[in-house]
């Protein structure tokens, strides 16, 4: 987890030196020589993040991207030859004329981990980020012991996901859970539920951890949003008798807009590539397994190294795609200015 | 007097200088936690006594398939950290390259286990792990229960379906409303495969994939066998066995809130100790078989002891697999920890038979077992365990019927298989 923070906050702050440079037109001017020397001094301080990425991040997608085209399998990793596309699309010719498709994308499975990730991404995101802001309001006003409330809510993002997911694994549990016992108690259900094996909830149980896990996050961007806005805009609204409602949405919203899309892709990256929630509390249930947890599968498992890897490929396109499509439609700028 | 003093002296200074020289720090890997990693620790400090080496246990988790993923891992990468690696039964053909040729080592006392086990730790003609224990499961039964409704021991899985409705049915009208008849090992993983392939092999549906590669899923008495299975969910088992491994049944059972439990010997030991709700009141049998005139079938587990071909300290190394899979120990491990000892003369040992009774019952049990189809299929048997087992799966969730779902588990197994495994 903070291994993608300091990877978000690394690309953000190139988002934001890339803003430096004056490069919009109409707004031509000549660069000083001050600048030019900041410009270098800047770019020679960023030369041990950039090297420390290259090693910790690129090389091993590099890696990864070149696997995905060998036939590598863990016990021979050394012997790998290349074979082209094969992982991704193959297909072989019957002596009837028929043509068999195989490899990744003539997969259900991977198709069906697909559909997986992208469901748990959207609906645990809109999720974390309705609560979130709802949590970020509350905390953003003024009440006594509000610097414990804010302490305390991030409690459930404190612990490590490999923790809270044992943890919640126990409280799901059917027979001695401690969710379905207060649920029978209180006379919400009339039996006992099986919500990490049921096909029906097993999707469910996972959006619950993750949105118990994952809204202090959210509510902590969020609130670091809203405390930018100044307050007199608000005490403008109070005179001219807004409704509190509708200074919501036209005040509180508009403005604290940029933060809460710079939060959102944040946790949509995050989203995308989940794994150790899964892998602990359903790890192999059709109805939950997302790219990342049947890549390991492959990768690790099934001794097919090079099809893992493959899978490992595509979802790094998928998520620079989402990425850029959701930069590009939602006109994001990292450095907190709106459009 | 003085003088044999003086020689003592003298030959236990030899013997120190002599481990001095040799002594080698060893690392041998354990996922064991509580009673089972204090026995480990007690056994390599008599290996430390005898042979002058040092040994450091590194912690797994629990879980097999982590271990297996680590361990894969690891011997990619030629890691020399790890001289001593435990391994599960079906793993030997998988890793055999990595690891360390036993034969010549283990020749004197490979007579001395099961034949059937050492065919299962030997790969192309090696003999890739030294059997530490073996493992079977059977039927846990309430004593209790069964007397005071005047049942016998069930002998076809029929039978049992129908005392343990029965006696669900009464206790729960008496007030135990959280009693089960019967949990057992339903999550989508490794052990649902042992599960159902013992209802299948029960039922006369072959072993998946035959020891000749054929592959024999798809047949009637398999589709029968899933299908009686899918009958017990939600009438006397409990919908969530879909998601129990091992600890989960023995949690509902040693809570005293199950009639019968499909389990491995380790769950007898804990449920006869102090707290343990149905502790003196359970009895174990061979599992059921699909009418009295079938052979009942317990599928073959165990642990083994391998080296690391990676290993800086072979010599040591192997000495240490062999120390742990020795008479010595497995008795030990026996009368402690109830395991099933691989080594034969063992079941009829009077303390063995005193300290755990249930051992020399359980040689029944073990002449029963059946091998998961690790053998034939090689290194693709994970994937071909995982194909079953989502197969399996479906069914008992209501995915598809028995015998649609093993049509297509044959499609998938045959298209797996390609040219040959």
């Amino acid at each position: 987890m903070p291994s993608d923070s300091i990877a978000g906050i690394a690309m953000a702050s190139t988002q934001s030196t890339i803003q430096i440079v004056p490069t919009a037109p109409g707004h031509k001017r000549v660069k000083s020589e001050l600048m030019r020397q900041r410009l270098r001094a800047a770019s020679w301080f960023l030369v041990p993040m950039l090297l420390a990425l290259a090693i910790v991040a690129g090389w091993p997608l590099l890696r990864t991207i070149y696997f995905s085209f060998t036939n590598a399998s863990l016990t021979n990793i050394s012997g790998a030859e290349l074979i082209g596309f094969k992982n991704y699309l193959n297909w072989t010719v019957l002596k009837s004329g028929r043509v068999i498709w195989s490899g990744l994308l003539a997969d259900p499975v991977w198709w069906n981990a697909v559909w997986n990730t992208v469901r748990f991404s959207v609906l645990s995101v809109t999720l974390e980020t309705i609560l979130g802001t709802v949590v970020a309001l509350v905390l953003n006003a003024d009440f006594k012991g509000r610097g414990i409330v804010r302490a305390a809510i991030l409690i459930p993002w404190a612990i490590p996901t490999i923790v809270s997911a044992r943890m919640w694994s126990w409280m799901l549990n059917d027979q001695f859970g401690i969710i379905n016992d207060m649920l029978m108690m209180l006379g919400l259900i009339d039996h006992k539920i099986a919500w990490t094996a049921s096909s029906d909830t097993a999707m469910i149980a996972v959006l619950i951890v993750d949105v118990w896990k994952t809204t202090p996050f959210m509510a902590l961007l969020i609130l670091a949003g809203l405390q930018m806005i100044p307050r007199d805009i608000y005490e403008a609204a109070a005179i001219d008798g807004v409704h509190p409602v509708k200074t919501f949405w036209k005040v509180t919203l508009p403005l604290v807009r940029p933060a809460l899309m710079v939060a959102v892709i944040f946790r949509l990256l995050d989203a995308m590539r989940i794994f150790d929630l899964i892998y602990v509390l359903t790890p192999n249930s059709a109805q939950t397994k997302t790219i990342s947890v049947l890549a390991r599968e492959n990768l690790i498992d099934f001794d097919k190294f090079a099809y893992g890897s493959a899978q490992s490929t595509m979802l790094f396109l998928l998520i620079a795609l989402m990425t850029i499509l959701y930069i590009w439609l939602g006109k994001v700028r990292f450095d907190g200015g709106d459009r | 007097m003085l003088h044999s003093a003086l020689r003592a002296g003298l030959f236990a200074g030899a013997v120190l200088t002599a481990s001095a020289t040799m002594a080698a720090e060893l690392a041998i890997v354990s996922g064991d936690s509580g009673n089972g990693l204090a026995f480990l620790q007690s056994q390599l400090k008599n290996f430390e006594a005898k042979t002058g080496n040092t040994v450091k246990i590194v912690p797994m988790p629990p879980s097999t398939t982590d271990q297996f993923g680590q361990y894969r891992l690891w011997l990619a990468a030629g890691n020399a950290d790890i001289d001593v690696y435990q391994t599960d039964v079906i793993w030997a053909p998988q890793l055999s390259d990595q690891f360390v040729d036993l034969t010549d080592a283990a020749k004197d006392v490979v007579k001395d286990h099961f034949p059937s086990i050492i065919e299962s730790q030997t790969a192309n003609g090696k003999l890739v792990a030294i059997p530490g224990f073996t493992d079977a499961p059977a039927l846990f039964y309430r004593k209790d229960l069964l007397e005071k409704y005047g049942k016998p021991v069930p002998k076809t899985w029929d039978e049992m379906a129908a005392t343990a409705k029965e006696i669900q049915d009464k206790e729960r009208a008496a007030g135990a409303k959280d009693l089960w008849g019967f949990v057992f090992q339903g999550n989508a993983y490794e052990g649902l495969t042992c599960n159902a392939l013992e209802w299948v092999k029960s039922f006369g549906g072959g072993q998946i994939v035959e020891a000749n590669g054929d592959i024999s899923i798809n047949n009637e008495k398999a589709a029968k066998a899933l299908e009686m299975a899918k009958g017990w969910i939600g009438t006397i088992s409990p919908p969530g066995v879909l998601a129990y491994q091992e600890e989960e049944a023995r949690g509902v059972w040693q809570t005293g809130n199950a009639v019968f439990m499909r389990n491995w010997p380790y769950a007898f030991a804990l449920g006869d100790s102090a707290d343990s709700a149905v502790k003196g009141k359970f009895g174990v049998s061979t599992l059921p078989a699909a009418t009295t005139t079938d052979k009942p079938a317990a599928t073959l587990g165990g642990w083994n002891f391998a080296v690391s071909k990676y290993s800086k300290h072979p010599e040591e190394a192997i000495k240490l697999a062999l120390f742990l899979g020795s008479k010595e120990v497995q008795k030990n491990r026996a009368i402690e920890q109830t395991t099933l000892p691989s080594i034969m003369s063992l079941y009829d040992d009077p303390d063995v038979a005193k300290a755990a009774p249930i051992i020399p019952q359980w040689k029944d049990v073990f002449m029963n077992a059946v091998p998961r189809p690790s053998a034939p299929t090689k290194v693709k048997y994970n994937e071909v365990s995982s194909l079953f087992w989502s197969a399996v799966h479906d069914t008992l969730s209501g995915n598809g019927t028995a015998a649609d779902n093993l049509e297509i588990l044959e499609g998938k197994l045959t298209e797996l298989k390609g040219s040959g495994w």
